[in-house]
């Protein structure tokens, strides 16, 4: 990596999800020099694992292919996947950073031919698909995955499969020697655009992810409805594949909540309401129930929350849902709780539950040295007083793509400004 | 330039196994008399690369055929240089991993795209980047000085660029001047406005130059090159600016229409506004009597959420109730707050405000107001209460709070609509009626651009002017003019500002972009740009009505004056054009379709029907990419041919190919409508459109209209265009061969 030539004029993006990967290029297409990690093997971070966005229900790729395609035409942008910041010291105008660089075992002479997959025997759970289903362990992350080239699960190097895979290789794309590097970077201003983490729905406990097997969480039905996820795009029950009839989502799962995620994430009603019309365009008979505090359907958001109620088989229910028991004999679930409205207990089976899990976000804190603020939460605050590190995106707080990509926007021009009063 | 062609394939991820690539190079060099044709086993290896390199060194190629995988993958690999002119042929994905192997028409196939790039850089030249006569402005114009205005302007004199900010009123500020408190990030409790301190850094910044109680009277020229004239105080002046951002703001949606909730009939009810002034001005007391206040009920989404009102969201309403419920608190903590809502909605981190409104003990009921009532010189405000499941009567209120949306400070293009009373007469089939001047909605202009596509911002529903809200929130249709704040989606203070940095970072992107000739969103660094030739101009004037950003502006005969400055490169110009006039150095109208008279066409007792395919280069061609590297099959018999946007598609094209035989035409663009996805607003449509008009064309050709299809494939459409593709062939196979062929 000694051909990485930066200096206190250079921007640091940490982060290549749609609020990092804006960052850079608006503050490359103005002229000034980036450097942009990523810690996944691809580019695109949580956007790429949506099946669409609300409210138009149109594909993430679409939007990323004009990013990837921006970035492609533009030589200011240095990008690095599997990279990591191991460490920021300095100050505005004058930072170092560390960073680590994961083996992928595959060499940048690799085609994307395929020929080590197809190689390849061992499987591992596909984490693009949150382990809902298994990939080989030499593999592409995803159709669309940008750059496109194939990654080796660590699990298989030094094996006969490593072996194999290296043998197939005609192009000697394979490394399996390759080790975990690191190297420095200089940077006038740094932008943290790490975005979020599902919160993990197994610490609501008394709804008993991980055990009820029908019970799955937002993200995960994302890749469910998804061309390229688990099944295809059907949305089927996980414990035996079959069809679904009668479906819940419980909005606030672990949100709002001060034992959990004490904010709100912004975007999880309008998630569920669009998840409803995923399962509506694959089900014309199936009955879909929201549990929800409040329905939070911000701006024009609002018109698709009406266009979600005017669906007969969607009901809205103001409840705390308190308990998920599962029926061993059907795998069916029973839901227990209190409808707020009516005051009346409520107890209701379903097939399947989508709980609507928050965002959690990846902080700064444990990697930097350098002055920057975070609130209780671990969201960047972006403190006028301590300018040169700026939090982007769901790294600042939760909240939708639009936002994110305006928030990511502004943050190159505040790092510009940074390297500006230089 | 004196092309000096070299053509390289690479026969390596499995294209040496289905094809026979000498016989390609011989063609080619009989053909398009291509001196230098090699093949080589891994292309974008070292060597293979380094094989190019000798060839552009030793013997001067200039001209480079890749013929390897997609052009979306190694981009960086085969970049020799913007000197050098460079055409991907996609052999692997679109042929040897999509065809089958050692076939007859798959050697057709791969020697007709060879062919069609031969033809495709015959008519390309290199481009060189536009530069306008006069000279560029680097300044940046904000209209508006609320905070969104005043923070564009701040914002882009931190980054080292001039800015001018017009404001209508006699003092900077706008609603944030009125406020008496803010309530932002971290949300913990009210914070001060900051609007003096604001003011003062705008008004002491060197970089700033502000114009009070002014409007922009006229604007025309382009990014780089604005001229902007604005009228201050009775004076006029002249400014040049290089962007634009307009941060006009919002305007509170019109409480005259809320009779229903006592507005008008009673002067203790009041607007959030209303009430937010009052607080700053001093006290918080009845209007009626001036006495004090002690029970105040607030009426959330007061016409907000309503398809007779404002049928949106405005986003801030519930914050700024609970922050006026602590002004009551503040002032008289024995004092009662009532919030009635329809959901509270307090995002994000925003949520504590929440929690703190909740343990300050102000009252939350769910429900919906029944009546706004007086008794005994007090209000009482009966409601559903959807909690208790029972109507109930507030009453001793002192004072009722409407939180009333906000309206865009836009003039929308089309009249938007809302739900009509029931009562109205006036309502169309759907019972909408159009929004009057004085239905509440909100029509002003600001701008006054001289462009002949209108004055302002065109607008999407309701009045916000974007076109992309959820990739590109910023894009708007007129290029280089960005928009900022409430006047783009209803926001809180804090997000006006983000949202106003954002802007001022687009405007500078323009300017820079701008000012070296390249385009910007979404063909960002692209050089070329549209040149007419306007001797054979017929001022039909589908170039300057058709083109989406409107870029090109009329003389008084008709003329087209096209500003390359806000061109943003999609061709749709081009495509529009009958007299083909219009053409970018490395695309046009005669290039193309040089390109279609390349495909072979095989007599008809052959039975090897020709389509092509036109496919845009965003989402269809990734599309068909994708089903490629997923081994789909498809029929050998098509041809694809990229292009910018669907948009430029000229119907010349289709007359041309099926007077040469060619079986078909099939055009695969993005969805449109509204919830549209191209790039560039209204390629597809136009393209659907100008396809349903070619009719005319078949007819005079005597030809069935089924050989000419559009149909709208998404990016992740991969595993449906192997099935669009087979039915269009069986159609194809139902209406038989073309009867043009070997004409």
């Amino acid at each position: 990596m000694a051909d990485v030539q930066t200096t206190n004029q250079s921007i640091l993006v940490v982060g290549g999800g749609i609020s990092g990967i804006t960052t850079a290029l608006e503050a490359a297409e103005a002229g000034y020099d980036v450097v942009l990690l990523e810690k996944n093997p691809y580019l695109g971070g949580r956007v790429t694992q949506l099946h669409q966005y609300f409210p138009k229900l149109c594909p993430p790729s679409c939007g990323l292919e004009i990013n990837f395609k921006r970035l492609k035409a533009n030589p200011r942008i240095r990008f690095f996947t599997m990279a990591e910041v191991a460490g920021i010291s300095g100050k505005e105008g004058d930072y170092d950073v560390k960073v680590k660089i994961s083996p992928r075992y595959v060499n940048e002479k690799c085609t994307g031919c395929g020929k080590c997959a197809e190689a390849c025997t061992a499987e591992v759970d596909n984490p693009f698909n949150y382990g809902m289903d298994k990939i080989k362990a030499a593999y592409l992350p995803h159709g669309f995955a940008f750059p496109m080239r194939y990654v080796l699960d660590p699990s298989i190097v030094g094996t006969d499969d490593g072996k194999k895979c290296k043998d197939a290789c005609q192009y000697d794309a394979i490394d399996l020697d390759m080790k975990e590097t690191s190297f420095d970077l200089k940077a006038g201003a740094i932008v943290w655009a790490t975005g979020w983490n599902p919160y993990d729905a197994a610490k609501v406990e008394y709804y008993g992810f991980g055990e009820n097997k029908n019970v799955i969480t937002n993200v995960m039905m994302e890749r469910m409805a998804s061309m390229n996820g688990p099944t295809g795009g059907k949305i089927v029950r996980p414990s035996d594949g079959k069809e679904i009839k009668n479906i819940a989502f419980i909005q606030c799962a672990g949100s709002r909540d001060e034992n959990h995620l004490a904010y709100c994430s912004g975007i999880c009603c309008v998630a569920s309401l669009k998840q409803t019309r995923y399962i509506r365009e694959q089900y014309p008979d199936c009955e879909v129930t929201v549990f929800f505090i409040d329905i939070r359907a911000l701006d024009r958001l609002e018109d698709f929350y009406t266009m979600v109620k005017e669906d007969q088989k969607v009901k809205f229910i103001k409840s705390k849902i308190a308990t998920i028991t599962e029926d061993g004999a059907t795998g069916n679930l029973v839901l227990e709780g209190e409808n707020t409205n009516t005051g009346e207990q409520i107890k209701a089976t379903f097939d399947m539950v989508v709980l609507a899990t928050g965002m959690a976000p990846n902080s700064i804190k444990s990697v930097c040295s350098a002055d920057v603020s975070c609130d209780e939460y671990g969201f960047i605050a972006n403190d006028p007083a301590k300018a040169g590190i700026y939090g982007a995106g769901c790294a600042r707080r939760p909240t939708d793509v639009a936002s994110s990509v305006q928030d990511a926007t502004s943050s190159a021009l505040r790092a510009i400004q940074s390297i500006a009063r230089r | 330039m004196d092309k000096n062609i070299g053509i390289y394939i690479c026969t390596g991820c499995g294209i040496g196994d289905m094809l026979d690539c000498d016989p390609i190079a011989e063609m080619a060099s009989d053909e398009y008399s291509v001196s230098i044709c090699k093949n080589h086993p891994f292309l974008c290896g070292a060597e293979g690369v380094d094989l190019i390199k000798k060839d552009i060194e030793g013997e001067g190629v200039n001209t480079i055929i890749i013929a390897a995988c997609s052009p979306r993958v190694n981009y960086d690999v085969f970049d020799f240089g913007q000197d050098k002119i460079i055409e991907r042929v996609n052999f692997r994905e679109h042929v040897a991993w999509s065809q089958a192997e050692k076939d007859e028409n798959t050697q057709m196939l791969a020697e007709d795209y060879i062919k069609m790039a031969c033809a495709k850089i015959g008519r390309t030249d290199l481009p060189e980047p536009f530069k306008a006569e006069e000279e560029y402005s680097k300044d940046i114009l904000v209209v508006g000085g609320g905070v969104a205005g005043m923070t564009a302007a701040l914002e882009t004199a931190k980054a080292g660029y001039n800015a001018i900010l017009v404001e209508k009123d006699p003092k900077l500020g706008g609603f944030l001047a009125k406020m008496k408190k803010n309530v932002t990030l971290p949300y913990k409790d009210i914070s001060d406005t900051g609007a003096e301190a604001m003011i003062k850094a705008v008004s002491d910044n060197p970089k700033i130059k502000v114009y009070t109680s002014a409007a922009v009277e006229k604007i025309s020229g382009g990014p780089g090159i604005f001229s902007v004239e604005i009228k201050a105080n009775g004076n006029s002046a002249t400014e040049r600016a290089g962007a634009i951002v307009q941060a006009t703001g919002w305007v509170p949606y019109d409480a005259n229409k809320l009779g229903h909730l006592g507005y008008g009939k009673f002067k203790n009810v009041i607007t959030n506004v209303e009430m937010e002034e009052m607080a700053a001005a001093g006290k918080i007391t009845r209007p009626s009597d001036g006495k004090d206040v002690k029970n105040v009920l607030f009426i959330q989404c007061a016409g907000s959420r309503d398809p007779e009102h404002l049928p949106y969201c405005s986003s801030s309403c519930c914050l700024v109730s609970m922050k006026q419920a602590t002004y009551v608190k503040e002032q008289n903590p024995e004092a009662v707050n009532y919030i009635l809502y329809k959901d509270i909605r307090t995002v994000g981190q925003s949520e504590d405000f929440y929690r703190k409104a909740q343990m300050d003990g102000n009252v939350f009921i769910r429900g919906s107001v029944e009546e706004v009532g007086e008794s005994g010189g007090n209000l009482y405000v009966s409601a559903n209460d959807e909690l208790l499941g029972e109507k109930i009567k507030i009453e001793e209120l002192d004072l009722v709070v409407l939180a009333v949306g906000m309206v865009p400070r836009s003039l929308p293009a089309e009249i938007p609509k809302i739900k009509a009373p029931s009562d109205s007469k006036e309502a169309d089939a759907d019972g909408m009626i159009e929004v009057k001047p004085d239905s509440g909605f909100f029509a002003t202009s600001a701008l006054n651009l001289a462009y002949r596509q209108g004055p302002e911002l065109p607008t999407l529903k309701y009045g916000f002017p974007d076109s992309h809200f959820i990739c590109f929130p910023y894009e708007t249709r007129r290029t280089g003019i960005y928009s900022a704040g409430c006047i783009r989606r209803p926001m809180e203070v804090g997000k006006a500002k983000d949202d106003a940095t954002g802007a001022a970072m687009k405007a500078i992107q323009c300017i820079e972009a701008t000012s070296i000739g390249m385009a910007v969103h979404p063909r960002a660094g692209d050089i070329s740009y549209p040149e007419f030739n306007m001797s054979r101009c017929t001022q039909c004037k589908r170039c300057t009505e058709e083109c989406p950003f409107g870029a090109i502006n009329e003389d008084e005969k008709g003329n087209p004056l096209p500003s390359p400055t806000r061109c943003r490169r999609c061709g749709t110009c081009m495509g529009a054009c009958p007299e083909r006039i219009i053409s970018f150095k490395n695309y046009s109208v005669g290039m193309i379709g040089d390109m279609l008279k390349a495909v072979s066409v095989p007599e008809e007792d052959e039975e090897k029907p020709r389509v092509i395919v036109f496919v845009c280069e965003n989402d269809a061609y990734p599309a068909v990419d994708m089903a490629g590297i997923k081994k789909m099959n498809w029929s050998p018999y098509v041809r694809f041919v990229p292009v910018r946007c669907l948009g430029s598609i000229a119907l010349v094209w289709v007359a041309d190919a099926l007077a040469r035989g060619i079986d078909g035409l099939l055009f695969m663009g993005c969805r449109h409508g509204d919830d549209y996805q191209c790039h560039f607003v209204k390629g597809s449509e136009l393209a659907n459109t100008r396809l349903s008009k070619v009719s005319e064309t078949l007819d005079r050709l005597s030809l069935e209209s089924d050989r000419v299809k559009f149909i709208e494939v998404g990016i992740t459409d991969c595993d449906k265009v192997p099935a669009i593709i087979s039915e269009f062939m069986e159609t194809i196979e139902s209406v038989g061969p073309n009867p043009y062929k070997g004409w």
